[in-house]
């Protein structure tokens, strides 16, 4: 039998850790549990977060969006500021899952499960987002791209804990943008998809561009070359399509149960296609 | 350890192992055998509960976690021998072939219509899709969903 903790702040997190220093730390459980009950984890100890009130809420300054680590994906899907200014965000949270799922799963566990697959990271890589991470002795800022370096390894040091991510809020005239490719509509862990934030100018040409794949690598790859395709141009087909060809080089999928890495590779360049406007 | 939580209305302690899941407890601890395991990884939603008004999987929930909410199952929604609206128009509809995915399907269809009491059919079915219906019923399944939106009107 496993003891199950509940620390009601990030005080009595760090004490209850302390104690048990090989504990297992719970966000929403959708991966943990899983891993458990498959036996490819072992615990005596876990810390369930979902009473961690530091760790609980959405804020924001008008510059900045803060979202604590155990910010559900519904309450993600529900929240305006994220609707109507991470676009990107709001449109993964909508495809991640199911509604059960969405209902338990939380952001910091996507980002801490550091899945290639996972379906809020393309979106906070092209947000530029920043991971704040707490320790007894203090805390770290830590850019997602560098937080995250392989599937399921991440920069958490022992005894860190992510806290909350930051995002810049983008300024109007920014278009950002997810698209996915499952098996199906729900429960699908994406075979690709495609996050983009794009700065338009009033006559629709390119500022800055970030593009960030997911399920094509070990981590969510951004390649600056393929952004700089875009700058100053007009979103086209035909531009678009040199961007594909340029990425469709650089990814490295592998083939898995969901699809080879061929078809991968083809989504990597036919996903772009899907930024043409209406 | 005690956990103290309300079970369909009804406040519950029990003693439990902390690390029990809490399907598993629901059905062999309290006999509540209406909420199913179909794939005991959070795929299938045939274990779908109530936790204070929203739908969660039951095979990836801790008993301990239970403590201080307030759970409905698939048993605690008919009023004695009266069904419950969706339950009814489930029966009425013909939403049940083999019956394995029932429970969880009425407790999704309560969740999507506690939040969107009026749902178009698209979104009956995003609402249903966290469900596996292996009998592939589906299409009655949605059609009861929405007979049982127009029974109730916004009286959930």
């Amino acid at each position: 039998m496993k003891k199950v903790l509940f620390p009601l702040n990030v005080e009595e997190m760090w004490s209850m850790w302390q104690d048990n220093p090989e504990a297992g730390l719970l966000a929403g459980g959708t991966d943990l549990l899983v891993k458990l009950r498959s036996q490819r984890i072992r615990l005596k100890t876990i810390i369930c977060l979902e009473k961690v009130k530091e760790l609980q809420q959405i804020n924001t300054d008008g510059a900045q969006i803060f979202i604590g680590a155990m910010t559900n994906h519904q309450q993600l899907l529900e929240n305006q500021v994220v609707k109507s200014r991470l676009g990107c965000l709001h449109q993964a949270a909508a495809v991640l899952g199911s509604p059960p799922i969405r209902h338990m799963g939380t952001i910091g566990g996507n980002i801490c499960t550091a899945s290639p697959a996972g379906d809020t990271l393309p979106p906070l890589y092209v947000l530029q987002a920043n991971l704040e991470l707490v320790s007894p002795t203090g805390s770290r800022i830590v850019p997602i791209e560098e937080f995250i370096y392989g599937p399921g390894k991440t920069a958490l040091a022992p005894m860190e804990v992510l806290k909350q991510v930051i995002i810049d809020l983008p300024v109007p005239g920014i278009q950002t943008h997810y698209h996915k490719v499952g098996q199906r509509k729900a429960l699908a862990i994406s075979v690709c998809s495609l996050a983009c934030y794009m700065q338009l100018a009033p006559d629709g040409s390119v500022g800055e561009a970030r593009l960030a794949w997911g399920s094509v690598g070990p981590t969510v790859m951004r390649f600056p070359e393929v952004e700089a395709l875009l700058y100053g141009r007009k979103i086209s087909l035909d531009i678009l399509r040199q961007c594909g060809e340029l990425a469709s080089q650089k990814v490295t999928p592998i083939s898995d149960v969901r699809a080879g890495a061929e078809y991968r590779r083809r989504l990597t360049a036919n996903l772009l296609i899907r930024l043409l406007p209406d | 350890m005690l956990i103290r939580f309300y079970l369909n209305n009804q406040l519950k302690e029990i003693n439990s192992d902390p690390d029990k899941r809490v399907v598993d407890l629901l059905r062999e601890n309290l006999g509540l055998t209406g909420t199913k395991e179909g794939c005991g990884e959070g795929e299938c939603g045939a274990c779908s509960i109530l936790v204070d008004g929203v739908s969660k999987l039951s095979c990836l929930m801790l008993a301990a976690q239970l403590d201080g909410h307030n759970i409905i199952t698939i048993e605690g929604l008919a009023d004695g021998e009266k069904l419950h609206p969706v339950q009814a128009a489930f029966v009425v509809g013909g939403a049940v072939q083999c019956g394995f995915c029932s429970p969880g399907m009425v407790i999704a269809a309560l969740d999507l219509l506690q939040r969107n009491p009026h749902p178009q059919r698209s979104e009956i079915r995003q609402g249903l899709s966290g469900n596996l219906c292996r009998c592939t019923g589906y299409q009655k399944i949605v059609d009861a969903v929405e007979a049982a939106a127009l029974e109730m009107g916004d009286k959930l």
